[in-house]
């Protein structure tokens, strides 16, 4: 046999198994595609350009953006902690990584409740504020940081302790102080991981759904974001909007996904 | 101009113990095996590695200094020039890092490679030098820095054997030129012979002899110097 290169073989896969497995990958691909052939195509244009729709549309566009900013500003120096958490003693470094893990897998309105507690008239910092937090667009960028910025953080963590440490020792001998090897030599060895990092967030933002409704609410223009307007299309007289709203969201996620291609992306998905 | 330190490490695999004094002008080889504890002592002089014991560089004090406020030159054995900067910035980046000006740094770095011979890769990357001109480049940045003490690691152990004997008489010429202190640690006795005036032989993280590159020749004091003199030859 000269042409075809003996393959090893990297295990074993029952036949009987491409049957669940089949199943699975339909359940995950059938209903995009129902979305994708259903979706009224033609009255798209005029769909998207209703106030109500460009209004929510331009909302989460702007806290969408915010939320992604306001991560890379906290998340970066705290995936900077995590990744040197590896120093530290089991304790502090596990519990560290916990809280910075808990909003992936926490229920999103559970977020949102706890975020009143905190920040609402009554809350344990509202209360001493002097304006009010939820129900705002401030309120909706708080809570989309709350749930994306996780998915920063672990990107741009990995990122870190990927990259050669050697470089910073490197820079050190050359006289930079901490803060110089931060910003000249750590942050722009894993501006890759950071990009990755900062779309992941954007992407999470934007489908934001239980956190922002339970608290900022669901007022037009102030708080009616995008996944927020598509539901409440969807109760009301015009599902169409629903339909079409549903896929411009689904073009971007799928547009994130493309352009991180083979880059690592966390394991929990929004 | 000097240095006098006392090294003392504790590692997994031996315990460095070793007194090294540079004197004025003089370039110092650190010769021993693989695991002898040569990069380790090299580590420890530029403060990367934690050690006890005591360092003085022109009457300054220098254990318990941070590496950053060291002033001491380290050359990597695989170089470490930043990916992403170029050629020129990296050469600047020891000056811009202590606040000098962009443009003055610069025009610094732009001397240093001048010196060097390298001045046609000033906009290059590192992924695209040769493991010579790399080894240039690493030499321009670790001097642009003014450092008080130059450390080289293995500087031609990641080279071709072919460019080797050729980028060893640079490397001397250029050290040469410099004038500084200078430590360079090597496994091998042609580095030895080409840029180093003195040798502190280290075995096991202990020195098993000191002296100039003739004492060795002539009096070698363990098998281990013996054989590196025996295979080595004036030429």
């Amino acid at each position: 046999m000269p042409a075809s290169a003996p393959r090893k073989r990297r295990g074993f896969l029952a036949p009987a198994l491409w049957i669940p497995a089949g199943l699975g990958l339909g359940l995950l691909l059938l209903p995009l595609l129902a979305l994708v052939l259903k979706a009224p195509w033609a009255q798209l244009p005029a769909l998207l350009a209703q106030p109500s729709i460009a209004s929510s549309l331009g909302l989460s566009l702007l806290t969408g953006v915010e939320s992604t900013l306001i991560s890379l500003v906290l998340g970066i120096p705290l995936a900077l902690v995590l990744a040197r958490s590896a120093e530290w003693p089991a304790v502090p470094r596990r519990l560290l990584r916990a809280l910075v893990t808990v909003p992936l897998v926490l229920p999103p309105v559970v977020g949102g409740v706890s975020l009143l507690l905190l920040l609402g008239r009554r809350g344990l910092l509202g209360q001493f504020l002097p304006f009010q937090i939820p129900f705002s667009t401030a309120a909706v960028v708080i809570a989309q940081t709350f749930v994306a910025m996780p998915f920063l953080v672990l990107a741009v963590e990995g990122a870190i302790r990927a990259s050669d440490r050697r470089f910073e020792i490197a820079a050190a001998t050359l006289g930079a102080s901490r803060f110089t090897i931060f910003r000249r030599v750590t942050l722009p060895l894993v501006a890759p991981g950071v990009a990755a990092g900062a779309l992941l967030c954007f992407c999470r933002a934007l489908g934001e759904f239980g956190a922002t409704i339970t608290f900022a609410g669901s007022f037009p223009g102030v708080t009616q974001t995008l996944p927020i307007s598509t539901y409440l299309q969807l109760q009301g007289t015009q599902p169409e909007s629903a339909y079409a709203l549903s896929l411009v969201l689904m073009v971007v996620s799928v547009a994130v996904l493309v352009s991180l291609r083979d880059r690592w992306v966390p394991g929990a998905t929004p | 101009m000097s240095l006098t330190a006392t090294l003392e490490v504790t590692r997994d695999s031996f315990d460095l113990d070793l007194s090294l004094a540079v004197s004025p002008g003089r370039t110092l080889a650190l010769l021993g095996p693989n695991g002898a504890g040569k990069s380790t002592a090299l580590g420890a002089l530029a403060g990367v590695i934690d050690s006890t014991g005591s360092i003085a560089l022109n009457e300054r004090r220098l254990d318990g200094l941070p590496v950053e406020q060291r002033r001491v030159g380290y050359v990597f054995q695989d170089y470490l020039l930043f990916p992403h900067l170029t050629v020129l910035e990296n050469v600047a980046f020891g000056p811009r890092s202590v606040g000098v000006a962009k443009a003055a740094a610069r025009a610094m770095a732009g001397q240093w490679l001048e010196r060097l011979g390298v001045s046609d890769l000033a906009g290059r990357r590192p992924a695209e030098l040769s493991g010579g001109q790399a080894q240039r480049v690493a030499l321009g940045r670790a001097l642009a820095a003014s450092p008080e003490l130059l450390l080289l690691d293995e500087p031609l152990a990641a080279l071709d054997v072919e460019v080797r004997a050729e980028v060893r008489d640079e490397l001397a010429t250029h050290l040469k030129a410099w004038g500084g202190l200078t430590i360079v640690v090597t496994h091998s006795f042609d580095d030895v012979a080409a840029l180093a005036d003195d040798v502190v032989v280290i075995e096991a993280g202990r020195a098993t002899q000191r002296g100039t590159v003739r004492d060795l020749v002539r009096a070698p004091a363990t098998n281990y110097i013996s054989r590196l003199v025996a295979n080595w030859s004036e030429d």
